[in-house]
């Protein structure tokens, strides 16, 4: 829902100028410490709570990872990974995975219709599933694989970093609820400062390659991750070393830009067209890939 | 907890081992990450398999399931032999310099006096040599080679590195990587905390290991300093109320015991418990247990409790045997119980061998159960299938479920792990019909006292003389029993030094403890919670967290039995002189200038008593010392010894490899028919151990929706070799058996299980969480405790759920 109390910086397939122009406000930034997550799901549930959300009681799929994806109804869930990165040295790596809330957001980019997905000044990335129109172009273009579109309403839905809380001064629900301080949140600067404190602290751990993960190649995020390992982020359940929009929806982009309007308005009618004539796309392969 | 949960901030060193507290306690963990932040600490966990508390520590090794006393005594052994132990603590606050009677000894794993028909010892030589002036004799050279340390020494030589790491599978580097680390803290000013929970209590020498951990940190000097301590972390919500009100069959309120067949007399029973000093100027506090022992009969008993009927000690039950868990079952397999009132527990889930349990609930005429959900006990008599395979037209028990309130919708104190009584108010109101205990209770007890008045009855005297002098008898308030355990004056309290001085007067409620008095004259339901709602108030409400001394002791929050004091132990962070170990994490020391010891925390000692005196910190012990050496205190021996498990890998003790006395614990209680419910490595040869999940708590929250969701199913850890040799791949269903029945889960294939090389033998480990069963929201499961043997600690009787034998295969 859209929030009066946080200004909109960027619009799904809109060009008219957004209140941001009048000025500039503290980014936010949530900095989850893989170094201190204890992997106890307690801001699964509290994004449950928070957010009504209640998946299927699932099955145990050989793994602790449960629910085992990110769904319409789990927005967040852990990923736990059992490395070896020193010979004889196990380590049980925990991820919580979620929506990175991207400066340059791959799903904006992508999106055909206008006002379905925003960005709030402060850096959230939100959808408004009231102009969404199922279309699954968000999906294409996360760099995360983390839309998910629900089979009920055909409407993507992902982690809003509680914008509703954020909006009126608390925190998101995941940070207030973490029993071990994992989890922070603050100013985007405030959480880098937090997270060079921690990479200090786990160098003279012993983790000479400790480090910050806020990567360039989606303009950095708004939700970044302290890892031991900083330079082999793939081990923490695939997290991508280099992120990027995908080159479809770049290119895309790119060609159109000078027709703006138009392609924006043929994209609205083109998405509206597949929506009434095939329904809300379908992304079950996507959704299995990590 | 010897210390309190927000101390663990102060650590220096965190070790984690029979406990699993960032999964078992995830809030209460939140001090170790803290400690790591703020003081560099180190954290370090020895566990079977690598959990969620592994996955942050900077250290782990791994052990095989139930040989923690073998990994401990070489802890020992190594502070020992490389002199890494706090001296002047050693020599001042232990029994390091007492002698030992010379009649006692130990052979090839048996201490004297071994009854092997009874599995009990006669515990006359197990004690110190006493001197004609009635007080222990010592050497403080400590030369003597009957002194407790030269005997300590001797007692753990054997548990060089390499024994260690052939009884535990602990790889030897892992294991000295520990000791140095832990040696570390014996600097006065280096601390490190135990954590500990079930992973010690949970089996057939658990008491034993607890123990042995303990010596470690006398050893270190860490009992009584900020940071340090042994620290059981409880895990049921006021469990650690339960112990204190003495709900255990053999306990009265405040760990006072109740008598034996064998002690009819009165006077007698509190003499045998009011221990006199063992040292020359030594508190031993318990010399005043006949205030706290008369005080309670007033609560309990009040204007019917007089001096010349001993304060109704007739009318107290005196034990022929103790009647836990494991005891009661027996008696109810046997026929010999009618009537089980089940209230706030699940033992068909909970208790050892289902199959056992469930066959006894089936012999009872009728079985109440008191609880807020709908447990599996109460539908004991139900098929579900394949989970609950029972005739329901087999069994003729008769089943009264009366639901009870949660937490959530009663006002009322809870007990935490670190002592502190804190209150809490109704946030909802009860469902349907459910009721408050107390006012179940009430109503049975009210109705059973109207039979007992109309109708008679054997010995009616302690039901019809109970006090109940309630508001609302039908519901008395949880203020009004609050105010009841804290205690009050029922005459004229006056200072025993000066008859003018009016401490309390009549009808107040008492200051503390120090004001009970043994002439009626006081009335306190459990004497350790003196004092938490006086005069002042309820303290147990406060909810001020102000911290002027910056260690976290808070002592304006709620209210710490006892006396509101946060650190047990606490003469104990000080040198002999007065002065603290570490001056920056001051718990006490002495004032000189008002005579007086002061600080951040209450003192855990006479308040007045100046250095000089030579007063010994640990007042409750007629020492006045902490005790390596256990007297006749504990089932098996003075000295923790390592006995396998009762259902093992190995066929004999690698310690005594030739005394089959000494395989397992030699006092360990197994009854008659259990002997051949146990299993042998031939046919079940891996190591199983039980646990819990952060996901989940115990039975319960498999009723809650969230709770379900993130962890659904039921399932078994298995390390990949073991799934390699029998073929199964994670997401397999797996059955999982022992010699008393089998489960079938999900198998979750995992490094995190390893194969340990124990003594040049292979020995595999399969994991168990214990949450499921056939009520509730998630995916139905077996009851674990189908798997689990039938036999307890020798001491406390609590099952051994944590190391058992098993075989699987692919379902």
């Amino acid at each position: 829902m859209a929030l009066q109390s946080l200004d909109i910086k960027a619009r799904s397939a809109t060009t008219s100028p957004s209140p941001a122009v009048r000025g500039e406000v503290i980014k936010v930034a949530k900095l989850i410490d893989i170094s201190k997550c204890i992997g106890c799901k307690a801001c699964q549930v509290a994004c449950m709570e928070w957010n009504d959300l209640r998946d299927e009681v699932g099955t145990n799929a050989g793994t602790y990872d449960n629910p085992r994806d990110l769904t319409d109804q789990s927005w967040t869930v852990m990923r736990f990974s059992e490395v070896e990165v020193q010979a004889g040295k196990l380590e049980w790596l925990i991820r919580k995975d979620g929506c990175m809330h991207c400066a340059d957001p791959g799903c904006l980019k992508a999106c055909p219709a206008p006002g379905a997905i925003v960005q709030y000044t402060n850096g959230i990335v939100d959808f408004h599933e009231e102009n969404c129109i199922g279309c699954g172009y968000c999906i294409t273009g996360c760099p995360f694989n983390v839309p998910r579109i629900s089979k009920k309403d055909g409407k993507a839905y992902k982690c809003t970093l509680c914008s509703d809380r954020v909006g009126v001064g608390m925190e998101p629900a995941c940070v207030k609820t973490c029993p071990t301080g994992a989890i922070v949140f603050g100013s985007k600067e405030d959480m880098i400062h937090h997270a060079e404190g921690r990479i200090t602290d786990l160098k003279e751990r012993g983790y000479k390659n400790a480090g910050l993960y806020d990567p360039s190649g989606v303009g950095g995020t708004h939700v970044m991750y302290v890892l031991q390992h900083a330079d082999q982020p793939g081990l923490y359940a695939n997290l991508p070393k280099d992120p990027s929009i995908s080159a479809m929806v770049s290119l895309w982009k790119g060609v159109t830009k000078p027709l703006a309007s138009f392609a924006l308005g043929l994209a609205v009618f083109a998405g509206f067209f597949h929506y009434v004539t095939s329904g809300p796309n379908e992304v079950e392969d996507e959704e299995h890939t990590s | 907890m010897t210390n309190h949960w927000v101390d663990i901030k102060n650590t220096d060193l965190a070790l984690i081992m029979g406990g699993n507290a960032a999964e078992a306690h995830p809030c209460g963990f939140k001090w170790v990450t803290e400690a790591k932040a703020h003081r560099k600490a180190k954290l370090i966990v020895v566990d079977p398999r690598f959990t969620r508390s592994a996955a942050v520590a900077d250290f782990y090794a791994p052990i095989r399931a139930g040989s923690d006393i073998a990994f401990l005594g070489g802890v020992i052994n190594y502070l020992l032999s490389n002199d890494k132990i706090h001296h002047e603590y050693v020599k001042n606050y232990t029994d390091f310099s007492f002698l030992v009677k010379d009649e006692f000894g130990f052979e090839d794993g048996i201490y004297t006096g071994y009854d092997l028909e009874k599995r009990k010892y006669d515990k006359s030589t197990w004690g110190y040599q006493i001197g004609k002036d009635g007080f222990v004799v010592t050497d403080p050279t400590l030369g003597n080679p009957r002194c407790v340390y030269q005997m300590m020494k001797a007692h753990y030589a054997r548990y060089t590195p390499e024994m260690v790491s052939n009884i535990c599978g602990t790889p030897k580097g892992d294991f000295l990587k520990v000791c140095e680390m832990i040696a570390e803290t014996s600097a006065g000013n280096k601390t490190m905390t135990i954590m500990y929970a079930l992973g010690w209590t949970q089996h057939s020498q658990g008491s034993q290991m607890i123990r042995t951990g303990a010596m470690v940190q006398l050893l270190l000097g860490n009992i009584g300093m900020a940071g340090g301590g042994m620290n059981a972390l409880r895990g049921h919500s006021n469990i650690q109320g339960l112990t204190d009100l003495g709900l255990l069959s053999n306990l009265l309120p405040g760990y006072m015991t109740l008598p034996s067949d064998a002690e009819q007399d009165y006077k007698a029973y509190i003499e045998k418990r009011a221990f006199k000093p063992l040292r020359p100027g030594q508190m031993s506090y318990w010399q005043n247990y006949g205030k706290f022992f008369v005080s309670t009969m007033k609560a309990w008993y009040g204007d019917a409790a007089t001096a010349e009927n001993n304060w109704a000690y007739d009318w107290l039950p005196k034990l022929d045997k103790g009647y836990d868990l494991l005891q009661v079952f027996e008696n109810m397999n046997q026929g010999k119980v009618n009537g089980y009132l089940c209230q706030g527990f699940n033992p068909l889930a909970s208790a050892p061998c289902k199959v056992k349990v469930s066959g006894s609930l089936a012999k009872l005429k009728y079985l109440v159960t008191i609880d807020p959900l709908a447990t599996e006990t109460s539908e004991f008599w139900q098929n579900h299938g394949e989970y609950n395979d029972v005739d329901p037209s087999k069994i003729q028990t008769e089943v009264f479920r009366l639901p009870s309130t949660c937490f959530a919708e009663e006002d009322g104190s809870l007990v935490s792990s670190s002592r502190v009584l804190q209150w809490h108010w109704k946030a909802a109101e009860p469902p349907g019909d459910a009721k408050g205990d107390q006012e179940i209770m009430a109503g049975i007890f009210l109705k059973l006292k109207g039979m007992y008045q109309k109708d008679g009855g054997a010995f009616p005297d302690p039901i019809l003389n109970l006090t109940w002098k309630h508001r609302q008898p039908y519901s008395p308030s949880p203020e009004e029993l609050a105010k009841e355990f804290s205690g009050k004056a029922l005459k004229e309290v006056t200072d025993p030094k000066d008859a003018t001085k009016v401490l309390v007067k009549a009808g107040e409620q008492i200051n503390g403890f120090g004001e009970l008095r043994d002439d009626g004259s006081t009335a306190c339901g459990c004497w350790i919670f003196a004092g938490s709602w006086s005069e002042k108030g309820n303290l147990m409400a406060r909810r001020d967290n102000s911290d002027p001394f910056g260690i976290g002791q808070t002592l304006n929050w709620a209210f710490a039995w006892p006396a509101n004091r946060r650190i047990l132990y606490n003469r104990a962070s000080c040198d002999p002189s007065g002065k603290p170990y570490d001056p920056k994490r001051k718990v006490i020391g002495w004032d000189a200038g008002v005579g007086k010891w002061t600080g951040s925390d209450i003192p855990d000692f006479k308040v007045d008593s100046a250095p000089e005196e030579g007063m010994s910190p640990f007042i409750m012990q007629p020492e006045g010392v902490a005790r390596f050496f256990a007297g006749d205190k504990m089932a098996e021996g003075p000295f923790p010894e390592h006995y396998e498990p009762m259902e093992s890998p190995l066929l004999n003790n690698p310690l005594h490899p030739n005394n089959d006395k000494a395989r397992a614990n030699p006092a360990a209680r197994v009854f008659k028919g259990d002997w051949e419910t146990f299993g042998k490595p031939d046919k079940f040869p891996y190591v199983c151990t039980t646990y819990r999940l952060t996901e989940h708590f115990h039975f319960w929250t498999k009723h809650v929706k969230s709770s379900a969701i993130i962890q659904p199913e039921q399932f078994v850890e298995l390390g990949e070799e073991l799934a390699k040799e029998k073929g199964i791949k994670s997401g397999d269903k797996v059955r999982v058996k022992s010699n008393r029945g089998f489960i079938v889960a999900v198998a979750v294939v995992t490094k995190r299980v390893r194969t340990l090389d124990v003594g040049g033998k292979k020995v595999h480990t399969v994991g168990v969480p214990i949450h499921w069963g056939f009520m509730g929201l998630a995916k139905n499961g077996y009851i674990t405790n189908t798997l689990t043997p039938f036999v307890g600690d020798a001491n406390t009787q609590t099952p051994e759920f944590k190391s058992f034998q098993v075989n699987i295969e692919k379902a």
